[in-house]
């Protein structure tokens, strides 16, 4: 089975996606001849041509907002936004059009598309490169969440977003880029959206993440175990809809929680996460549903990156604590 | 276009009008900066390949539009620089000191403490043309002498945001300069894949005010040209949108690869036009500078962003907690709290300040 990054797992999946369906755009800044900032579509307007895979002037409205025409036309786009922290001049087309065209046509029209962008902290990057904040997308009724945090279930996610007849936000974890090589599959296959993952069976404790803080939260699984503790780890990857079954699951088994993210706290979707598990959970509980997170503050700049990013040591303590509640 | 010093150093006619009218000390402090520039543009290329900064976005070739355009204004005048301009920002006021702490990722570096009119460096595209108009507004309020100088890129000019700004600007006759250093690309795309139209300034004419397009690499036109577009926008004749032609000699940022998008043969062409040698070369031939004061200032510039960097090395780190810093005027509660978990995590110094 081949072997591949991220980053080459979501180009398999978008050149698979091309030429199984000749409707299907890609659209966004730098993405045909450069072949996007971080190579995803590298070689794909070759292989399609320029008609297919469109550099756009830089404008993230003209994006979107073009793509909802082109898909009222019969097309799939699928976008391209440089940074997730560069999509706000777009914001408008997708919190007043893209999310609610469906319901404001009642059902004459669907909007299935895929908005592409990178995001999350780990690499020191620019101001606005490394930001997190997907609850923004997430608090949008009618649009769709997913962020992977390996290269097996972006390629599968990826499939199924483009598949998918709503529109999906694909958040993609710059520091998972070309963090770890696994074998992906060549041929087609899907990863159903809503589907949580379970990434390590554990009687002791459940910690769920999802993207970038996937691997840092299994580091301090691994090393919790020199202290007799077994966690169970759930990778939620699609924020919306998100899999509440597999969780009140885990929770009635294990009795605690943490939820680590990299976004500010406040409002995080490990709110909504402790929030589903008190009402479906709660006399499972033997302690406070506890969150490891970014901080209240704007993305630091790379100096204090790390100290805003949740890290193994924060995830072990907040996990001593929720043990001796 | 209009041009006073051509790529190999000769004034052109209108060149030789400007040329006798400037003094020595502002034709050599033009060439001084552009030197000064050029050093510490270059040395942050070599320290974000080592790994001693973070990327860095260079100016490197656009020197003449930076310290033309900033040269220009006046103390009391705003500046509304981007991610590549902190050239025109250092002119302006910013310490390259400050520079280098930004580029180590330090949000610190950003502080002027009021000393010089500039917000910082703006990363998200056209949006802080807008910033522009709105100082440039609150001066015709107030009825002051002040004038707002907003820099941007070719690619800039497909936002939303550009056109929000000119139109608003326009409408309301503010004195707001809106200097868009066409440097070709943005990142990857030509200009000629952002819009139908051949230039930038003839979108000017749409929001009812005039555009001039220049050699954006002869540092005497944009000196010039900005200097007289600032003095009309004083006396309330309105925005004026310049374009200036250049070219980006260096990548779009350490993390780019210009080979991907486009050919030696124009890097070489424009390298013959570039606007240090030119200047340089009229000054020498003008008798203004000889090659000792050029070897000698071109030591000392590099000395100077050695220092600087020596001195951004030896400050103090910032404490964890520097996180929650002026996030608010006032903490509120919640925020003190999360402040107080990073509290003993490496080096807590509540009263680290920096100047
Ligand atoms: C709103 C927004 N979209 C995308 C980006 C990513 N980006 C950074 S620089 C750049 C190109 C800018 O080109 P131009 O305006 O011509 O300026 P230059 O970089 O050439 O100086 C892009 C697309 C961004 N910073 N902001």
């Amino acid at each position: 089975m081949p072997v591949s990054n991220m980053i080459e797992s979501i180009r398999d999946a978008l050149g698979i996606a091309l030429a199984a369906d000749d409707d299907l755009l890609i659209l966004g800044e730098d993405v045909g001849r450069y072949g996007g900032v971080f190579r995803a579509t590298e070689g794909l307007q070759e292989r399609y041509g320029p008609d297919r895979v469109i550099d756009m002037p830089l404008a993230e409205s003209s994006i979107i907002g073009a793509a909802i025409g082109l898909a009222l036309e019969g097309y799939k786009p699928v976008c391209e936004i440089q940074f997730l922290g560069f999509l706000y001049p777009g914001f408008e087309q997708l919190i007043s059009h893209v999310s609610r065209i469906r319901y404001r046509t009642q059902g004459d029209y669907g909007m299935s598309m895929v908005i592409r962008a990178p995001m999350g902290s780990g690499v020191k990057s620019h101001e606005l490169h490394s930001d997190s904040f997907e609850s923004f997308y997430v608090h949008i009724p009618g649009i769709k969440v997913v962020v992977p945090s390996n290269p097996y279930d972006a390629k599968g996610l990826l499939l199924a977003a483009i598949d998918d007849p709503d529109p999906v936000i694909f958040l993609e974890p710059t520091a998972l880029y070309r963090a770890e090589r696994e074998e992906v599959p060549a041929e087609i296959y899907q990863i159903p959206l809503g589907a949580a993952k379970l990434v390590r069976e554990g009687q002791d404790l459940t910690m769920i993440a999802w993207g970038g803080m996937v691997p840092v939260v299994k580091e301090a699984a691994v090393q919790l175990v020199e202290d007799q503790i077994q966690c169970e780890i759930i990778d939620i990857r699609s924020l919306y809809p998100f899999d509440q079954d597999l969780i009140v699951q885990s929770v009635k088994k294990t009795g605690r929680v943490i939820v680590v993210h990299e976004a500010p706290r406040t409002l995080g979707v490990g709110a909504e996460v402790a929030a589903m598990i008190q009402e479906q959970a709660f006399l499972f509980l033997e302690a406070p549903i506890m969150r490891v997170t970014g901080y209240d503050v704007p993305t630091p700049l790379g100096a204090l990156e790390h100290v805003n990013r949740p890290d193994v040591n924060r995830i072990k303590k907040a996990v001593q604590q929720v043990l001796h509640y | 276009m209009k041009q006073c010093v051509t790529p190999t150093g000769k004034l052109t006619a209108y060149g030789e009008q400007i040329w006798s009218k400037l003094s020595i000390d502002i034709k050599k402090e033009l060439w001084k900066w552009m030197v000064r520039l050029r050093a510490y543009d270059q040395q942050c290329m070599v320290w974000s390949r080592q790994g001693k900064i973070l990327t860095y976005a260079p100016y490197f070739g656009q020197e003449a539009s930076q310290v033309g355009s900033a040269f220009a204004l006046q103390p009391q005048d705003w500046l509304f620089p981007t991610y590549r301009d902190h050239g025109a920002a250092i002119v302006h006021g910013l310490p390259m000191k400050h520079s280098l702490f930004y580029w180590l990722g330090r949000i610190e570096g950003n502080r002027s403490g009021g000393k010089w009119r500039a917000l910082p460096a703006s990363v998200p595209i056209a949006t802080h043309l807008l910033h522009a108009v709105g100082t440039a507004w609150a001066a015709t309020l107030r009825n002051r002498p002040t004038v707002s100088l907003a820099l941007f890129g070719d690619g800039a000019t497909s936002e939303g945001d550009f056109h929000e700004a000119c139109n608003l600007a326009g409408l309301k006759q503010l004195p707001v300069l809106f200097f868009c250093q066409n440097n070709r690309y943005a990142i990857s795309t030509p200009f000629g894949e952002q819009s139908a139209t051949e230039t930038v300034v003839e979108k000017a004419h749409a929001y009812g005010f005039p555009g001039i397009r220049i050699d954006g690499n002869d540092v005497l036109v944009v000196y010039e040209t900005v200097k007289h577009a600032a003095h009309k926008a004083r006396l309330g004749n309105g925005p004026v949108l310049i374009e200036a032609l250049t070219y980006r000699l260096g990548p779009h940022t350490m993390s780019d690869l210009p080979q991907r998008y486009r050919m030696m043969e124009e890097e070489r062409e424009w390298n013959a036009r570039e606007p240090l040698q030119r200047y340089q070369q009229l000054l020498l031939d003008q008798g203004v500078l000889n090659e000792q004061e050029v070897q000698e200032t071109k030591r000392s510039c590099q000395q100077q962003v050695l220092e600087s960097m020596n001195q951004v090395l030896h400050a103090a780190s910032p404490p964890n907690t520097h996180l929650f810093a002026h996030v608010f005027a006032v903490l509120p509660r919640d925020l003190k709290k999360q402040r107080n978990e990073v509290v003993g995590r490496r080096g807590m110094d509540a009263c680290f300040e920096y100047d």
